[in-house]
């Protein structure tokens, strides 16, 4: 390693741009004859619209035009697509209902988007979306899943019977049950996953530019993928063909998933600026983002898990009921099935396995990927259902995971997925160690002396990322391969661009791909520029989520950089008259190995360019690209303990210590990686402590719509956090990197509850894990 | 937010009149609920008159046992006047607890008790100081002054001048904060003063800040938690709302009159 390489803790390089204010996200962006849109929205959760006025509306100052579902489908501009197909288990295909981008008839959440008003300034537009007179019948609506599956529940899409989507099943059902049936114990619990409200920070935000003159449009947009976004509102859409459509994703601050999805606005806004002739810009007001950013997990579940006498587990059973709101986003088939069910082996050696999984619409914001999407869901499960499991059967939550781990690779699961790697026991030892687990007793007696009550709580998760290969989510569904694209440019002095179709927002990746370089090309990181978010830059890529970018994006760069460094080495060698095989990259030169023969890297390139005197029949210029398709999923894994104190007239929880033992395969920058486990553990401890997404039952209004409700975590709910690493490298791509985005939400919430769990006593309590509700949790004792 | 005329008012009776100009004007203190208000389009004043940098309105006095908060003095102010740590650091505490450092710095202990908020921290703090409010006409006890949810015995354009209250012996305030809004689900300001002790509670009452008499009682025979222990908070005075119930807020208004009465010492 050296300064600036692979394991180097560098600086980040975007961030001067960020913490002084120099970021451009989609907000800051300006063009000639802009003007500016606002969404009007149903305030009805379940309603028809009968008549929609805009009369008086559209006389007002500045309005431009006033757009609305009808107009659009005379334009030929389809409907929103999910685009993983997942089969009922009767092999009837999902039951999609259809979202239109500004809903005609009915509309079917509180946020739907009914009309788009184009303006001079955002406060005419916001004027005359108020001055819009729309007659709507409401109906009965029905916010969760367990109510919206009964007779007579609102029914929502007439093409979902009952409201369920599909009722789907993975794993060996006879033989799960036949074991659960003969097993020495059973555990069976109840869980709930709670539904989130994402909250990036920058609000999500478009401008869409028609060109009359060459019938083109360009998309400024706040995306974690516009790639993709350009493939579907080209393909599925109907905006514009992929050749006549531009998407920008410059800076942007936060995703989560959340910008995963195409929206509604991003097509309205392409649209309406071809119908009203000028850039249409809009930009989401935080309750917009409460309202309509899509939310995450929302699950109801069952989980059995049998064991023999011997305390091994021989199978675990788990019955799941997903809310998915009122329409289909892009990937929310995947996130409750095969980004789920397929996890639930856990860290154990479990013969048998069987998950149903049924998905329900309902009168809510759509749900989707949600940092780990469908892994915590998995994770809080099995480590909930693992920590009862051991007091029920009065041995030590450590050694009962022990006992089951993994600990010969590969493992097929029962659910699909091929571990290919890892030490489960050793990130338990470096955890407990950390931790001093076995000191706890000591410390719960200390607290108890001071009327606390002390908890400690662990849980060992897995994850499958470096999503993916792309055969293999192919056959399960998928409308898309989940290869990564990369092109390296030297330039005739030697710097280097390198264009990824993974898209930074937030990660570091202007940071992270460059150290890759400096290492494998030995020259300075400042001579390394990033270039993504921009369709007319880089070819394609399938953008970044699923902690994909180091695994999948980066293994792209390292293979196209195999290729410069092959033809590098020809270079040098003609140069030096010596032979390609003797040829070594170090520190900004191509040398001789043994010798003190050297071109300096810059000269080498410049005789790229100059093409004077290269080997014969070479082609000047270097440059090279390549597409990296994983050979399988990477499986990061860790051991997270989390210890509290309780207060227990006020039920207050404090968290105590936190401690993070991850495996994630090789590491780049170890800086960065802990800021990912920090950033991935506050939203694990805001989901199992503080968040909580209410819907009224009655009107289907969400009741936590702004921060003064809907709390998120700050600085002083979170303690300082203990992360080591131990390293076991992926064997399914070059690097060696399993990816660490996401690790900290899946591990989290399972560690929070079961140590305020054991604190209290009490194992019935659900998250967030507010004072009222451990405080209420106490008292029904 | 809908367009708004903005006055910078250098006097009291500047801002009076330039009220009185308009109904549709509203004094601008702070602006830490105004304006948040205004920006999601539920209040649409066609003037506000900014009063916080009226000189008249700022300022804290402590003479002796007497202590003046002028109207338009900021939280932050407040939490770190060296003069009223000296006789009541408790009113100290409970302003330097109030919102984040921003809303400190702007937000005021007038605009604060005008907006009566049920979950703000001042007003417990009033009605347990026996605080005098004083306006530009009139001066009334903090008891009458907090009249209900949001609602005070301001008439239509009375401006709240000053706060004053005699220095208690001992004082003491105890919060549990909103998880999510950080406002006070349970606040309990314990005072022993010359009209013996008051025991102003906010956060939790259905009908806003009130005084537990029957608290104050217990206190009065033995200051001390031990003498709360046989108190019974009703939970049907209780706000309820998706943060607590009305009996985990019971719970918690008696909670916090122990602490509050053994900080207080
Ligand atoms: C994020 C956040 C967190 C907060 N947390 C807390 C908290 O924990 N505890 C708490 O108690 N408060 C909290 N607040 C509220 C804060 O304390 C404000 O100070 C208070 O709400 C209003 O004071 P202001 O000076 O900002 O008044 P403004 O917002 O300017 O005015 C509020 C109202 O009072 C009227 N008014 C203002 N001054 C006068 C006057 N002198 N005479 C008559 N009427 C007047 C105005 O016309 C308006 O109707 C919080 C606010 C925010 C934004």
């Amino acid at each position: 390693m050296g300064v600036e390489g692979i394991g180097a803790r560098v600086a980040r390089k975007e961030d001067k741009r960020f913490i002084t204010g120099k970021g451009r996200y989609t907000d800051d962006m300006v063009v000639p004859g802009m003007k500016h849109a606002v969404f009007v929205r149903s305030p009805h959760a379940h309603a028809k619209i009968k008549s929609i006025d805009t009369s008086s509306a559209s006389a007002m100052p500045g309005v431009i035009g006033i757009l609305d579902g009808k107009q659009l489908t005379e334009d030929g501009i389809g409907s929103l697509i999910c685009g993983w197909a997942v089969h009922s288990k009767d092999g009837s295909p999902m039951n999609m209902g259809v979202w239109r981008p500004l809903a005609e008839d009915t509309v079917r959440y509180v946020g739907d988007a009914v009309l788009i008003v184009v303006a001079d300034t955002g406060d005419q537009a916001r004027a005359a979306a108020e001055a819009v007179v729309i007659d709507y019948e409401e109906l009965p609506a029905v916010t969760t899943a367990l109510a919206a599956m009964k007779d007579g529940a609102p029914q929502i899409h007439p093409e979902a019977d009952h409201n369920l989507i599909f009722d789907w099943e993975i794993g060996n059902g006879a033989d799960v049950d036949a074991a659960i049936a003969n097993a020495a114990h059973v555990t069976n619990l109840d869980v709930d996953n709670n539904r989130l409200v994402p909250n990036a920070m920058e609000p999500r935000a478009t401008l869409g530019v028609y060109d009359d003159s060459e019938e083109h449009y360009t998309c400024w947009t706040t995306s974690q993928n516009p790639h993709v976004a350009r493939l579907v509102m080209s393909a599925f859409y109907n905006v514009a063909p992929e050749n006549k459509l531009r998407v920008i994703a410059p800076d942007v601050g936060g995703g989560f998933g959340s910008k995963i999805y195409i929206y509604p606005e991003e097509i309205v806004c392409l649209w309406a600026s071809k119908r009203t002739g000028v850039p249409v810009k809009w930009t989401a007001d935080r309750t917009e983002a409460f309202l309509t950013d899509a939310h995450g997990r929302d699950h109801v579940s069952n989980i059995k898990i049998a064991f023999d006498a011997d305390n091994r587990i021989t199978a675990l059973k788990v019955d799941t009921i997903a809310n998915l709101g009122a329409y289909m986003s892009l990937f929310s088939s995947s996130v409750p099935t095969y980004l789920y069910a397929t996890l639930l082996s856990g860290q154990y050696n479990i013969a048998n396995v069987h998950a149903n999984v049924r998905t329900v619409y309902t009168n809510t914001t759509p749900v989707d990927a949600y940092r780990g999407a469908g892994r915590p869901e998995a994770s809080y499960l099995v480590e909930r259902a693992m920590e009862t499991a051991a007091r029920e059967l009065g041995v030590s939550p450590a050694e009962l995971r022990r006992k089951n781990f993994i600990t010969q690779f590969p493992h097929q699961t029962p659910v699909i997925m091929n571990y290919d790697g890892g030490d489960f026991g050793a990130s338990l030892d470096a955890a407990t160690k950390a931790a001093d687990y076995d000191g706890f007793p000591a410390r719960k007696a200390e607290a108890a002396g001071r009327g606390k009550l002390r908890g400690i709580g662990m849980s060992c998760y897995i994850e499958a990322c470096g999503i993916a290969p792309s055969k293999a989510v192919g056959s399960l569904g998928a409308g898309v391969g989940l290869w990564e694209s990369a092109e390296v440019r030297v330039n005739a002095v030697g710097t280097v661009e390198v264009l990824t179709g993974s898209h930074s927002h937030g990660q570091g990746h202007e940071t992270t791909f460059a150290q890759l370089v400096a290492e494998r090309l030995g020259v300075g990181m400042d001579t390394v520029s990033i270039v993504h978010g921009d369709t007319d830059k880089v070819q394609m890529g399938m953008g970044t989520y699923g902690s994909r970018s180091g695994a999948v994006g980066m293994s792209a760069v390292s293979v196209a950089l195999d290729r410069v460094e092959a033809k590098a080495k020809k270079v040098a060698a003609h140069l030096l008259e010596a032979d390609e095989s003797d040829i070594i990259i170090e520190n900004g030169e191509l040398k001789v190995a043994g010798t003190d023969k050297s071109v300096p890297w810059f000269q080498m390139a410049l005789a790229c360019y100059t093409a004077h005197n290269l080997p014969d029949g070479m082609e000047p210029g270097l440059k090279e690209s390549a597409f990296f398709d994983p050979t399988n999923f990477s499986f990061p894994a860790g051991c997270y303990i989390c210890e509290v104190e309780v207060d227990p007239e006020t039920g207050k929880t404090e968290i105590i210590q936190f401690v993070a033992a991850d495996d994630f395969g090789n590491i780049i920058n170890p800086m960065i990686v802990e800021g990912q486990v920090h950033g991935g553990v506050a939203q694990g401890i805001g989901q199992a402590m503080l968040e909580s997404c209410i819907y009224d039952p009655d009107t289907g209004q969400l009741l936590t719509a702004s921060y003064m409700d809907y709390a998120m975590p700050r600085a002083d709910d979170l303690p300082s956090f203990d992360v080591s690493t131990t390293v076991t490298p992926s064997p399914s791509n070059p690097l060696g990197i399993k990816g660490c985005g996401e690790a900290g939400a899946i591990g989290s919430p399972p560690a929070v509850i079961n140590a305020i769990t054991d604190a209290i006593g009490s194992n019935k309590l659900e998250m967030p894990a507010s004072p009222q509700a451990v405080w209420a949790a106490l008292n029904a004792k | 937010m809908y367009e708004t005329n903005y006055h910078r008012a250098s006097s009291v009776s500047e801002a009076a009149s330039l009220l009185a100009g308009s109904d549709e004007a509203k004094l601008l203190a702070g602006g830490q609920t105004l304006i948040p208000t205004m920006k999601q389009r539920l209040a649409a004043p066609s003037d506000v008159v900014d009063i916080r940098h009226i000189a008249e309105l700022k300022g804290i006095s402590v003479s002796g046992s007497k202590v003046t908060i002028g109207a338009a003095t900021s939280h932050a102010e407040v939490a770190q006047s060296a003069d009223i740590a000296n006789v009541c650091p408790a009113l100290c505490g409970l302003a330097a607890h109030i919102g984040d450092p921003h809303v400190r710095h702007m937000g005021t202990i007038g605009g604060s008790i005008a907006n009566n908020d049920p979950a703000a921290d001042y007003p417990a703090a009033m009605v347990a100081l026996d605080a005098t409010i004083h306006t530009n006409n009139r001066t009334i006890s903090a008891s009458d002054f907090f009249v209900g949810l949001f609602e005070t015995a301001l008439d239509e354009g009375e401006i709240v001048t000053a706060v004053s209250f005699d220095a208690p012996s001992k004082a003491a305030y105890q919060k549990f904060p909103n998880p999510a809004s950080r406002y006070a689900m349970a606040g309990v300001f314990v005072a022993q003063g010359n009209g013996g002790i008051r025991v102003g509670v906010t956060g939790a009452g259905s009908e806003g800040v009130f005084r537990s008499s029957e608290m104050e009682e217990a206190l009065a025979s033995d200051f001390s938690p031990a003498a709360l222990d046989a108190i019974a908070v009703d939970p049907a005075g209780m706000l309820a709302d998706i943060h607590g119930s009305a009996v985990y807020r019971a719970n918690l208004v008696k909670v916090m009159a122990r602490r509050a009465v053994a900080a207080a010492g």
